[in-house]
């Protein structure tokens, strides 16, 4: 059973998507697995061929367990230390390591923010062409009058769709678990709306305490003069088609993931008292959901994506989370996180980390204001960008070059 | 028998088969109006190729009941001009694949007369025809083409699948000024059942709800209403209730009854005899489609005949029409697994 982030304890098997016999390559999706956040399509680390399936679904087992025996292409039979290598191992540790061998993963980000449950980058999921979530036209409508978030909700009728029974448990008071009739628990493993919902704010909880138990924060933040990014980013957008149109929100998160490439002190982990830089950017995104809650899964390789495949991918991204289907590698690896609460008219964020992850950034509202520049005062679009650092993997020197970075590379939009 | 205990045996329901009370109807028809009489092949001394007008050449005599040549092109036009001329006739022509031949007097002439006439000439002309597979009769006997002529504009489309149908549907065809086609499912014909003694003309704008249910709304309409009952029949052991629709007119078509059904059961199976593309069951589904859009909780599905010509052998041709277990098996389909 893969860690699909720090605090996770224990997994569902929900489905496998192999069966014995099967041969495997790295990336392939293996087995839907339940957390208490989401559900999560487990990829494979490892050529091979499937020898065995150890966990039956339904049944939930702590992180860790062999969840079936992988042997390798040219392997004759299994090795004794397959089982250890062949669940798609992903290792993330919490507090204590992994194996050796494996690479280190971030858990799902979640939010830096106490109080208020922050908001998504952008509003940018309405564009985004994949995941589509079915609904049949009387849950949606069902959905609609009683105030059911739909991309909460896990679909039982046809061909996996969203129907009106599963609309109508997720609105019925309190322990859904209870509402749902005995069959369709059997049947589905996947937790209710409810119980996810609550088993989110669990793992919050303990992510964000052991954050602020063990990591010395420290935090910068500077204004940043979105007027020619914001300029370039009129003109560009006036030549796409409407949907294709970037957002600023594209433009910041490919500064970061850049500016992380300069400064390496704000890209990757803590971990057995070292810090281990990342060798990708993958920034992990803060979503709200809309039931409540909050997860942050990762945009993968953010630093070598042209600013329309970013957009694309984000929008992609928002979806799939808001549908509760996310892949076990953008679950658990983000290096380093954003969190823009711009949308909710914020004008500051100071972020909370993400262990093992050493940096946040937050970015606040776009805003007009005054702005003083060769002795002349006038008006731009300001934004706030702020970073909250691990003081034990970096200093207050290089977050300030991180955040200037930020700066340097948001004017000069057509380089990003 | 005193005068009591005969109103009494009178008035009770009788177990008489589709046949019988379909020529009960023609008799009531005959009987009612002296314009009324009955021409097709072999309608007359053989008493009919599937034996409903037995007796009545006997009973109303050869200017009534009147044995036609084997051209159906040439006495459907004689029953239109007839119907022009004041009368009121019923022509029976063998099998619909039969009506093949006789598409130009239907669709060209007895459906567009009205119109082409500038509203002057209407043509009060009822064609019954049999219909439908499940006999053996293969490829060239056994099609189920009344969604042909559902499409058809000027046309009345019937397609009687009880008795009471059988026995109240043709007096009102009669008395309807434009020309109405009568479907009779081959296989109906020996089926027996209940009538009441007092069974007569019955409406042809309505759908029937022939059993309510909950869950799904079966809709059928000839010889798969049977088949759609005994699916209900079925699920009820799984827990669910399964609502059957009976169209009963295929034009113009019951939306509405279709439409309530959809919205208090959600879910819909079509159940038709036609092949698919292009069928009876297209359009229903377009028209759900249409109007209950927002009450669908799961796509419509479609229970229809293989798209083959209609095999002989018997074990062939029941795999190719519709039959129960494939309506539940759509019906499982429809309430995934969160039924």
């Amino acid at each position: 059973m893969p860690s699909l982030g720090a605090d996770m304890e224990a997994g569902t098997l929900v489905e496998w998507r192999v069966a014995p016999g099967q041969a495997v390559r790295r990336g392939d999706i293996v087995a839907l697995v339940d957390t208490d956040k989401a559900v999560i399509e487990v990829e494979i680390w490892e050529d091979g061929i499937v020898e065995e399936l150890l966990v039956p679904p339904g049944r939930k087992v702590p992180v860790g367990t062999p969840l079936a025996r992988l042997r390798g292409a040219s392997e004759a039979a299994p090795a004794p230390a397959a089982p250890a290598r062949a669940t798609a191992a992903v290792s993330m540790a919490p507090p204590e390591p992994a194996p050796p061998s494996a690479p280190p993963l971030a858990p799902a980000r979640v939010s830096p923010a106490p109080a208020a449950p922050p908001a998504p980058p952008a509003p940018l999921a309405a564009e985004a062409p994949a995941a589509r979530v079915r609904v049949t036209p009387l849950a949606r409508r069902v959905a609609r009058a009683l105030g059911v978030d739909l991309a909460a909700l896990h679909g039982t009728g046809p061909g996996g769709a969203i129907v009106r029974a599963d609309v109508e448990r997720a609105a019925a008071p309190a322990p859904a678990a209870a509402a749902r009739p005995p069959a369709a628990a059997a049947a589905s493993p996947v937790a209710g709306p409810a119980e996810r919902a609550a088993g989110l704010r669990r793992a919050t909880a303990a992510a964000m305490a052991r954050s602020k138990r063990e990591i010395p924060h420290y935090y910068l933040g500077t204004r940043i003069d979105l007027s020619r990014a914001l300029a370039w980013l009129a003109a560009e957008n006036a030549q796409r088609p409407v949907a294709e149109r970037l957002l600023p929100a594209a433009l910041l998160l490919r500064a970061v993931a850049l500016a992380a490439r300069e400064v390496a002190e704000m890209n990757g982990f803590w971990l057995e008292g070292e810090f281990r830089p990342a060798t990708a950017v993958h920034l992990g995104v803060g979503i709200s959901l809309r039931s409540g809650g909050l997860v942050a899964p990762a945009l993968r390789d953010a630093d070598r994506k042209p600013l329309a495949v970013l957009m694309r991918e984000l929008g992609d991204l928002v979806r799939r989370t808001r549908a509760g289907v996310l892949r076990s590698s953008e679950f658990g690896e983000a290096t380093l996180t954003v969190t823009n609460l711009g949308d909710q008219g914020v004008e500051t964020v100071h972020g909370v980390i993400q262990p093992p992850q050493v940096a946040l950034v937050g970015f606040g509202r776009i805003a007009e204001q005054p702005w003083a520049e060769h002795g002349l005062l006038g008006v731009r679009p300001l934004v706030h960008a702020s970073l909250a650092a691990d003081h034990r993997a970096s200093d207050g020197h290089r977050g300030g070059r991180f955040l200037t970075a930020v700066d340097r590379l948001l004017q000069e939009p057509e380089k990003l | 028998m005193s005068e009591a205990e005969r109103v009494a045996a009178a008035a009770a329901p009788r177990r008489i088969s589709y046949r019988e009370a379909l020529r009960e109807a023609l008799r009531d028809a005959l009987s009612r109006d002296e314009r009324v009489f009955l021409m097709g092949e072999d309608v007359g001394r053989y008493g009919g190729c599937f034996g409903v007008s037995r007796g009545l050449l006997e009973e109303f005599g050869p200017e009534r009941i009147r044995d036609t040549p084997l051209s159906e092109s040439a006495f459907v036009g004689a029953g239109i001009g007839a119907a022009l001329g004041g009368m009121r006739p019923i022509v029976e022509i063998m099998t619909v694949n039969f009506s093949l031949l006789a598409l130009d007097q239907i669709v060209n002439t007895a459906a567009a007369l009205l119109h082409m006439s500038g509203g002057q000439l209407a043509v009060p002309l009822v064609i019954r025809m049999t219909t439908g597979a499940g006999r053996q009769l293969a490829a060239q006997h056994s099609h189920s083409l009344e969604g042909w002529y559902a499409h058809i504009p000027g046309l009345k489309v019937l397609a009687p699948a009880t008795h009471e149908d059988a026995r109240g549907m043709l007096w009102t065809a009669l008395e309807d000024p434009d020309p109405v086609l009568l479907f009779e499912h081959g296989a109906l014909y020996n089926v027996e059942g209940e009538l009441a003694a007092d069974a007569g003309p019955v409406p042809i704008d309505r759908a029937a709800v022939r059993r309510p249910g909950r869950d799904v709304s079966l809709i059928a309409y000839g010889g798969t209403l049977a088949k759609a009952l005994a699916a209900a029949d079925a699920l009820t052991g799984e827990g669910i209730s399964a609502e059957v629709i009976d169209l009963r007119t295929l034009r113009p078509l019951d939306t509405e009854t279709i439409l309530a059904s959809v919205a208090r059961t959600h879910r819909a199976v079509v159940v038709d005899e036609g092949w698919r593309s292009g069928s009876l069951s297209a359009e229903v589904a377009a028209r759900i489609a249409e109007g209950a859009f927002y009450e669908l909780d799961a796509p419509v599905e479609r229970v229809c005949s293989a798209e083959v010509p209609m095999p002989y052998a018997k074990h062939l041709e029941e795999v190719a029409l519709p039959q129960a277990p494939r309506i539940v098996e759509a019906v499982r389909r429809a309430l995934g697994a969160g039924a």
